[in-house]
Order: structure tokens, then sequence, then C-alpha cells
């Protein structure tokens, strides 16, 4: 047994770094609004589904005595299937996501995690399982996990540059939700939505971006820096670049879509500088669409 | 020192650097501006491209030239260029530095000083001694040269006089032994001693000589020509038009300085003179203090002005029996004709005259006066007036001053008078004694054919010897007189009228009526004037022209005075004699003006106006702002103007170029918000909590005084007593705290002002109604200290018929958050009685200036930003029934203090009774 002092200790200095983002994504997430989503067939759930005629082989105790009272039948009363899903999370944890433009909009890193939990939080009270990609934190149900993700979404980024999509850890038929800047090379991205789509998942692609980083503000003779470093490109005339480097991050977008549309997924971008409800909504109705 | 054209350098050797600019051209041209690194995920998708053009990799050509000249300008500064560079002074041994420091050096003293300061300078620098000294103050004994930085102490106690140098200088230049320099700062003005001094000073050593380009004018005294105050301007250099102007300075009716005319003195270029003529009506000429040149400092540019521009204004009182009697045996006649050109005469009756407050009232054989009369002339003639009385027929059969001496007349008379040389009398007819010393008509010449042959005679007196100020030849007093308060009375015991004397057919009657100061006009007093008197110096003027009070300076002989030239002991300015004041200028009416003119070998310096100007200070300036300009083009270049820091860059631009100070309240904004409607007022306290409450207090007074009545006050306003003007106010509330510092003098005086004016103010000394009386808690001894100096009538508690009890409600205690006992207001008068059947007494008029209390009213008042009360007043029902009647009071207050004693009036008693009979 756990000594009551340590475990307080220890729920403290969880809940120190959760309670923000947690009560940010809760916040978000009531502006949707949202019930249990019912299987519009008879099944395990606890909403009223129908009245049937009892058959020979229904266990008394299932027969609904206050109904039967009223006629010469016996009538069983059936519930409606909620059957849950499983939602795989897949937010980037790279050095790209920690810019933050200008600072005006807090860094990608943020937004993701917060479009991240607040999905986790409606999908969690919709009674769906949600869980990260790969095998650290399979999908469950329960507020617990929602505190677990939480937690998961405030650990320091990792020190690669670009993130790799994970595509492990999915179950087949399950849906899936990536969110990251793909900035960096286009081919693990690939290769993670084939697998993914040939295990039946479906989902949505999240490209959240800077307004600088669709912008391209700069000029004169400036060095560009990947945010780890591994990158560096000089130019000296940086307002030139500008059109191309916009044409690019066209290619880019549609390069997304493409791929999104062959693989039956769904795929938006996301700007820091817009308001988190948009981005949100979208994804909802996204999931609810391919459900 | 290295010239090139007009500009020299000090350290020339430094414009070698300029050879590296080159250099600096190829360093700076292969350094191109530093890139910015930036983190930037999306550079992933840069990865790959290349600039289309190789253009910023090298320093374009203007930032260069922009660097270059930055750099250039730098280097030329620091080699010390100077434009109009002086040349070295040749010499060694003793300098003497000699300036004559009259008026005429005033005007460019500073300037004299710096050169002076120069010339030590260099002195120091090459080991010379040096001595200074002022031409118009000589030192005595042999002169003392001493070290440049010794001699530079005494340099801040020169200061122009207001005179010029005599032969004084001259002999002490004689009496210098050994060989020195000299180097003369002439003050540009011609005088006779200048080429003795040049002479004594030449035979020591070599003379140089410095002269201000600047131009010397000079105010002549002013004279009444024609009735217009004219005067001459001066100049010493001809050449050039100009036009100074000259403004005529005097006192407005509250004693205050002002500007009464102002006009240009127009030079022509050939002109050395010129006439100005100021026409200003009487009333402003009499104010006349001074003429003076706008702008220019000196004492010969400012011209007094005294008693004999002043017109005086004379009154005639006529005849009441109007006779049918020819001009010529009207006894008023010749004093009109003796007056008329120098004096305002006005003519009526008496009474009618007295009003006009004339300087002279004058009494022709009028005796008998009425009880009114007597006591408006004698009130007159105390007040400073001067009566003027003269006999005749009438006065000589009147019994005035018979046995007593009447108060309008300086000796007692005999009765009849007498006849002296007529048909029907003894003797000849008298003339005149010569005048005593004593006398104010001592000097004047007494014509041989004066004759008396009759006049009133004065009864043999203690005073009459003193008292007589001009007699006849065997003795008797002509004219007497005695002095009434600060005027005088003046008694001729002979007619106006030429009937008993020739007096009045002669040029000696308008002397001595000169001489009693009855008329004026003449501007320049003769030496005959000033002669036999001591003049007291009442104000002097200094060098630049200012003037002091003359403090106790020495009397001057009148002789002195006349004979001139101004000089330490007689400086220009205003004397005082015993009948008038005279104005001794720097320059007469005669003295001419003329530049100083100097032998050919002698070297002028200073007429160039070319003067040396460092240019070192605005070169390095000039470098600086192109540095400054450098930079921003960099950033410009570097894209750091535009994109995500922009913002800051600008930020701090405007910080370097926008000057930070914010514009002060003027007190003009105070007035218009006190003014515009009517507010309530507390007075800073300097404790935070406490203003706060009696903010809040008011707020809440302000509120119910709109709910309820027809006064809705502004929010109210804070009064700081040091600064804030009170007199917009009607009520000060002001809550008395024991640490609160005490006022200013000043304030205190602004307090009683206010007090007197009807202003009102509510000391709560907020102590539970331990009133100032009890003396009990420390804020009502704090209170003690702070009435003490305020004009406060006597007290007593609020009596039950004050008409603070029912000036808008019904009231007969005053509570606040305490209901103390006692409110302490002004005291009725002991006078005051209860009418029969009348409530109320008849009270005095007026609002009471204080109101003392400590019920801390402010806090039963106070209401919050939600317009609730802040403070619990007592408990419950009753606590808001006692809040309700604090409200009630400072109702009341307010209605007392905007509607005074209306109230009081008993036209309301029936309507007040019936109420209070419900």
């Amino acid at each position: 047994m756990t000594h009551p002092a340590a475990l307080r200790a220890g729920a403290e200095g969880l809940a120190a770094a959760l309670p923000p983002l947690l009560a940010q994504a809760e916040h978000l997430a009531t502006t949707v609004m949202m019930g249990e989503h019912g299987r519009r067939r008879a099944g395990m759930g606890d909403e009223f589904w129908q009245y049937r005629p009892a058959h020979a082989g229904d266990p008394a105790h299932r027969i609904d005595w206050r109904r039967s009272a009223r006629s010469d039948q016996h009538f069983v009363r059936e519930k409606e299937w909620q059957a849950a899903q499983s939602v795989t999370l897949w937010v980037d944890p790279s050095q790209a996501m920690q810019f933050a433009g200008d600072g005006r909009h807090g860094t990608k890193a943020d937004r993701a995690g917060l479009l991240a939990l607040a999905l986790s939080v409606l999908l969690i009270r919709g009674g769906e399982r949600v869980g990260l990609a790969g095998f650290d934190l399979p999908p469950r149900r329960g507020e617990l996990q929602l505190m677990r993700l939480a937690q998961a979404f405030v650990t320091p980024a990792q020190a690669d540059d670009y993130g790799l999509p994970e595509a492990r850890g999915m179950l087949p038929h399950s849906r899936a939700v990536m969110i990251s800047d793909f900035m960096g090379d286009i081919a693990p991205v690939e290769a993670a939505l084939t697998k993914a789509a040939d295990r039946g998942v479906r989902g949505a692609l999240v490209q959240v971006l800077d307004p600088q980083e669709e912008d391209f503000p700069f000029d004169g003779r400036t060095i560009f820096e990947s945010m780890g470093g591994s990158l560096r490109h000089e130019t000296l005339k940086a307002g030139d670049l500008r059109d191309r480097y916009l044409h690019r991050l066209a290619e880019r977008k549609d390069r997304l879509a493409a791929l999104a549309r062959v693989t039956g997924w769904q795929f938006t971008t996301h700007h820091t500088g817009e308001s988190a409800q948009m981005a949100l909504l979208w994804l909802y109705r996204a999931l609810e669409r391919v459900r | 020192m290295f010239t090139l054209g007009p500009i020299g350098f000090t350290t020339p050797a430094l414009l070698l650097a300029l050879l590296a600019l080159p250099v600096l051209w190829l360093l700076l041209r292969a350094v191109p501006p530093a890139p910015i690194r930036r983190r930037f995920p999306g550079v992933a998708l840069l990865l790959g491209l290349t600039d289309d053009e190789h253009q910023t990799d090298k320093t374009p050509w203007w930032l260069l030239l922009l660097r270059m000249l930055a750099v250039a300008a730098a280097i030329i500064a620091f080699a010390g260029p100077v434009l109009n560079p002086r040349e070295a002074r040749p010499g060694t041994g003793p300098l003497l530095i000699l300036a004559d420091g009259t008026w005429a050096d005033a005007r460019d003293w500073p300037r004299r000083l710096d050169q002076i300061a120069a010339l030590l300078t260099e002195a120091g620098r090459d080991g010379r001694p040096v001595a200074l000294a002022l031409a118009s103050a000589p030192p005595t004994g042999p002169v003392q040269f001493q070290g440049a930085e010794a001699a530079r102490t005494g340099l801040p106690g020169l200061a122009p006089n207001p005179w010029e140098p005599n032969t004084e200088i001259v002999a002490w230049a004689e009496a210098q032994e050994g060989p020195f320099d000299t180097y003369w700062l002439s003050d540009d003005v011609d005088r006779d001693s200048r080429a003795d001094l040049l002479a004594a000073l030449e035979r020591q050593g070599q003379v140089r000589v410095f002269q201000s380009p600047r131009p010397v004018y000079a105010l002549r005294p002013a004279q009444i020509i024609d009735g217009a105050l004219t005067l001459q301007a001066l100049r010493a250099e001809t050449g050039t038009p100009a036009a100074p102007e000259v403004a005529v300075i005097g006192t407005d009716p509250n004693g205050i300085e002002r500007e009464l005319a102002r006009a240009p003195a127009s030079f022509g270029a050939t002109d050395t003179q010129v006439d100005l003529a100021f026409d200003l009506p009487p009333e402003l000429r009499n104010r006349v203090r001074r003429f003076e040149i706008v702008g220019e400092r000196s004492a010969a540019a400012v011209s007094l002005t005294d008693d004999g521009l002043k017109r005086r204004e004379v009154a005639l009182v006529s005849d009441r029996d109007s006779t049918e009697a020819q001009d010529l045996l009207s006894p008023l006649h010749y004093l009109r004709q003796a007056l008329t050109p120098s004096a305002d005469l006005i003519e009526g009756a008496l009474t009618d005259l007295i009003p006009a407050n004339p300087d002279v009232l004058v009494l022709a054989d009028i005796a008998t006066l009425s009880q009114l009369e007597e006591k408006q002339l004698l009130e007159w003639v105390a007040n400073g007036g001067m009566l003027l009385r003269f006999a005749g027929p009438r006065l000589a059969a009147s019994d005035i001053s018979r046995v007593t001496e009447d108060p309008l007349m300086p000796v007692r008379l005999r009765a009849g008078g007498r006849m002296v040389g007529g048909a029907m009398s003894w003797g000849e007819p008298k003339t005149l004694r010569p005048f005593a010393d004593t006398s104010p008509f001592a000097g004047l010449a007494v014509p041989d054919e004066v004759r008396v042959s009759a006049q009133v005679m004065a009864q043999p007196d203690p005073a009459l010897a003193e008292r007589t100020i001009a007699a006849l030849a065997d003795g008797t007093p002509l004219v007497t007189r005695k002095s009434l308060g600060a005027g005088q009375v003046v008694l001729f015991h002979v007619t106006a009228s030429a009937d008993w004397s020739s007096l009045p057919l002669s040029v000696l009657f308008v002397e001595m009526l000169d001489r009693l100061a009855i008329t004026s006009g003449r501007v320049d007093p003769g030496a005959a004037d000033l002669a036999g008197q001591i003049w007291v110096p009442e104000q002097v003027m200094d060098g630049f022209g200012q003037i002091a009070d003359a403090g106790a300076m020495p009397g001057v002989a009148g002789e002195d005075l006349a004979r001139g030239p101004r000089s330490a002991t007689q400086p220009p300015g205003l004397y005082a004699g015993s009948e008038r004041r005279v104005a001794m200028n720097v320059f007469d009416a005669d003295r001419p003006l003329a530049a100083a003119s100097w032998p050919s070998r002698i070297a002028v310096e200073g007429l160039s106006s070319a003067v040396e100007t460092l240019l070192k200070g605005p070169l390095l300036m000039l470098a600086l702002i192109l540095l400054l300009v450098d930079i921003l083009a960099a950033l410009w270049l570097t894209g750091r103007l535009r994109g995500p820091r922009a913002g800051v860059a600008a930020l701090v631009l405007a910080g370097m170029i926008v000057p930070q100070d914010a514009p002060a309240q003027t007190t003009d904004d105070l007035a218009l918000s006190a003014t515009t409607e009517v507010v309530l007022a507390y007075v800073i306290t300097g404790d935070a909590r406490l203003d706060e409450m009696a903010r809040a207090g008011l707020v809440g007074l302000s509120q119910e005084l709109t709910r309820r009545t027809a006064i809705e006050p502004a929010p109210p306003i804070a009064v700081n007593l040091e600064t804030d003007e009170l007199a917009f106010f009607p009520l000060l509330y002001w809550p008395v705290n024991a640490d609160q510092p005490l006022p200013s003098a000043e304030a205190y005086v602004r307090l009683n002002r206010y007090l007197r004016t009807g202003g009102m103010i509510l000391f709560d000394t907020r102590d539970a109604g331990l009133g100032p009386a009890a003396n009990s808690s420390a804020e009502a001894r704090h209170l003690q200290f702070l009435a003490r100096p305020l004009d406060i009538p006597p007290l007593e508690p609020i009596p039950h018929d004050h008409v603070l009890t029912r000036s808008f409600y019904l009231l007969q205690e005053f509570p606040g958050r305490h209901n103390g006992p006692e409110v302490w207001v002004e005291a009725a008068p002991p006078d005051a009685e209860q009418a029969e059947g009348m409530p109320f007494r008849n009270l005095n008029d007026g609002v009471t200036p204080v109101v003392i209390g400590g019920n801390d009213w402010a806090a039963a008042w106070a209401v919050g930003s939600d317009r609730a009360p802040i403070y619990p007043v007592g408990r419950g029902f009753t606590g808001e029934k006692q809040r309700e009647m604090a409200y009630r009071f400072g109702i009341n207050l307010v209605m007392h203090v905007l509607t005074g004693n209306y109230k009081s009036d008993q036209v309301h008693v029936p309507a007040l009774l019936e109420r209070l009979g419900q």
C-alpha cells in the first residue's frame, strides 16, 4: 500500500502540470454539444431502445413486468446497442512543433495537444476509448485515461527535428487522428498512412501551422535554422524566397490532401492564429463522418 | 595653426587620418551586413532554393558613402576646426586689461567678460602677469600685476557703472611706473579724457583696443512741448538706418508697472538724433515713470522722469456771489494766466471740486466755509492736498482765525489788515525782503518793482517766524505756511489780483507758484533750482539701467548735482529735495553722443563681425547623425525594419525621437470643472484612506442631493490647499487627522480670504463628538493648531433656532456615524432677541464660515461604486435612521451654504409653524 503522503505528493505533482491543459481542453470540449451516439439497433447499452415480445429462451429476469402487466403478452425491454469505438491519436512530439512564431499564439505543440485532449474529452464522454499510437497508452475509456493522455501531451518534446508518424498499435477498423505540421519528409507520412489504411483504419490529418509559416514575413540576409538546428539554409534576400516557399507549402498541402483522399482520410490545415474551436468542430465532424 | 581658407585647425596632424579612408572603403565594402539567425521549421521547404541576385553580399555604395562621411566628419572634428580663427596676440611682459566699465559697456557686458576671460586664458598660457582695471572706477595706487588665475577670480565681480571715467583715470595712468602692455576694452563713446589716457598708456607700452560693433543708444530727458511728451533718442554711429523702439513705462491705477506707449525711433542712415513725441492723456502722462529703449541694457537707454512731467491739477474755487466785475478785476484772472501754460485748471464750486482730488486748491479771498465744506477740505488737505489761500477784502473783514487759529489758516489774523502808501496812510508801499535760506523761495531774485500796498496782518505768535516763508521789507509776513497732515496750507497775505500789490503782475509770482510746486513743465532743473538744497537719492540706476532703491546713500548738495557729471557719489536716479523730486539721467538736455575716434596707429579689434567659432561640436554632431542614419539604413537593408521584429525597432526609434514630457494640468481645468456645475470639495489630508472616505462621503451626499433637492452637484473635487484656488467651492469638507501637516502661510492667506468672502469649511474631527471644547482627542487638539491662523469668529453650539435646523429638513440633532452632542457654528450676535410670539430669534445675516463637529459625517454619507453605503452606522433600523438623519444634516448644510439665511427669513414662519404644529 502506497504511503498516503507519497501518494499525495505524486498526485499533486501530476495535477500541477495537468490542470491547465485539462481545464482548457474541457472548456473547449463543452462548446461542442454531444450525446451518446447510439447504434440504432438493440444491444448492450443504457438507453431504452424498444419493447419486444418475449421469446422462448429469454431469461425471466429480462422480462419487463411493468410493461407486460398492461397486456396479456410478456415483453422484454431492449436497450440500444452502444458500442465503443477505439480512437488512436498521434500528436507530433518533435522540435518543429515548438515553433511559436512571434509569440502571440503559443507554440504549435500547445495547440496540437489542446486539440487532441479536447477531442479526447469529447470522445471519452461519448463513451469511446481513446489511446495513443504506439504501445505506450492503448485505447481505454474513463476519466483516468484522460489524465494519462494529458500527462502524455505535456511531456517534453523529443529531440528530433521533424516527427515520424506512428501507425503501430492501431486496432483494425478503428479510428485515428494525426496532428502534426507535416513539414518534414513526406515519405514516412505516406508509409504510415498507407499502413493504417491497409488495416482499415480511417481518420483525420490535422496540419497545425503558425501564421508565420503561412506568410513568410522575412526579408534581408537571413540564416534559417530548423528548431533542432539540424537543418540550416542561408539566403541573402529572404524576401525573394517568399513566393517559392509559399508555392512549396501549397504543394505540400496538395500532396497531403491527395494522400488523404486516396486512403479515405480527412485532411485540414489549422493555424495557431485561429480559434481552436473551429478545428475541434471539424475534427469531431470528421470522425463522425467516417463512423 | 594650420589654416585652410577661413578654417583653422588646432591639431592638423589628425587630418592625416583622412588618408586611411580609402582603406576603410575597401574593408567596409568587403563586409556585407550581418545576417539574422532565425529558427524556422519551414526551413525544410526552403532547402535547395537559391538567391536570384547577388546584390547585397557587398555593402551598397551609398551606405559606404554614408559611413565614410561619418568617419571623415569625426576625423575632421577631432582635428579641432575653427571658423575665423583669431590671430595670436603677440607680446610678452605684464598686461593691463582696462575696461571703460561705463553704461555703454553694459549693452554687451557678458561678451566683454568673455573677451577678458579669453585674454586671461591667453595670458595664462603665455605666462604673462595681468591686472584688471575699470576706468570708471580706477584703482588706487600702483597697478598690481598678478597671475592670470588670480586675476580671474576678480572677473565675476566686475560690473559696469552708470557713470563715465573722468580725469582720475588719466592721473592714475600717468602715475604708473614700468612698462606694460595695455588691452583696452573701449565703450565706443567719445569723451575728452580719452586722448589723454591713450597718451598716458602708450608711454607705458603697446596699446591695443577692442570695440564692440553693437550700436550705442541713449535717451535724453523728456520735456513737455505743446502738451506732448517729447524726448530725443541719440546714437553714436551713423551709416545704417535703425529703428529701436522706445517704450514709455508707468504705473497702472493699481501701482503695477506697465508699458503705456511705444514708438520706434527711426534713425535715417545719417541721423544721430531722433525726436520722439508721445501725446498721452494727462492721466496717463502723470503716471509715466521712465522711458526706455526696448531691449537695450544700458543706463543711458533709460530716461527717468520726475515731477516736472506731471501737469498738476489746480482747482480754482470761483466766487459764489458772481459779480458783474470785469475779468481783470477778478481775483482768479492772474492765477489763470500764471497757471494755464503749465497746469490743468478746473473751476467750480468747492464741494464739486474736492471729489476730483486736485493737487492744489486755490481759495482766493474766500473767508467763510460751510461746516461740510470745511470738513471735506480738512480731510483733503490731511491726505496730501495743498490749499492755497489769498487774502482780500472779505478775508480781512471776516472774523476767521481771529481769536483762535483756524485749522485751514496758517496763522491768526488781526482784524482789518493794513494799508500802506495809500492816499490816506503813512509811508510808502513796501518792497519784499530777500528770501531767507530756509524759505522754499530761497534763491529767487526779488524784482524792485514789486510793491505791496495792502495786506492782512498776522498776529504775533511763537510759531509765526517759522511759518513765514516770505516777508516784506519791514518784516511783516507776506506768505505763511503750515503743514496739516500730509498736506499744507499756504496763505498769501495779499490778493491774487493787482488790487493790493503788484506781485501778481511780476514774474516773481509765477516763480513763487513754481517753487510751491504748483506749476511745472520745466524738465531740466536749472542750477538755480537745485542750488541751496540737499538732494537725497531715492532711486538709483546701475550701469544696466536697472532701477533700485537707493538705500542709505548720502544726499548731494544741489550745486554739485547741477554741475555734474554723474559719478559714484551722484549716480543717475531720482533725487528728492524738500519740495520736489528731480530725475538725474545719464544724458542731460545738451550733452552730445559721438563715437570714439582712434588714431590710425592703434589697432582696433572686434569690429569685424566674424566671430571665432569652434566647429568641433557641430561636426561631431554631424558624425553622430550620420551614424544614426547608418543604423537605420543597415536595419532596413537587413530586413529588420520589416518583418516580425519591426515593431520593436519602430518603438525604439519613436522613443528616441519623441520628447517625453507630459503637459502639466493647468489650474484652468480645475476652475472649469469647479465652476461649470455646483461641486462639493474636500481637503486633501495626505492620509489616503481618509481622503478616499471623504470623497466617497461627498459622492454619497451629492447623490442624495440630486435625488431629493434641486441641487445636482458634479462629482466632488479634491482640493490641495497649497496649490488650488478655493474661491470656486461653496463648501469645503475638512476631515481632521492628527498627523496632518499644517498648511503653509500662503495657504492660510487663501483660506482666510475664502472664509471672508463667503466660503464655508466643515471641520470634522471624527472623534465621536468629543468636540473642540472638550479638548480631549488628538484630532481636536490638532484642529486647534490648524484653525489658529484662521479668521474664525466666536463660536457656539448650534442653537435650537439656527437656520441649519430648518434650511431644508427640520432637524434638532446632526448625527454622522457618531451622534455627538455638540456641533459648533458662528455665534449669534449678543443682541439677537426673540420677538414676542415668534419661535425664532432674528439672527445674523450671512452664512456661518465654519461648522465644527466630530460626528464623522463623511463615513455616514459614504457610498461605494455600487451606490450602497460603505461604512456601518449604528445597528439595524436605528442605524439606518441615523444615516438618514446624517444625509438630512448634509442636505441642510449645503442648502444653508447655497441659500444663506433665506430660511431664516421670517416670511416663512407661518408655514414653518404650521408644520411644527403637526
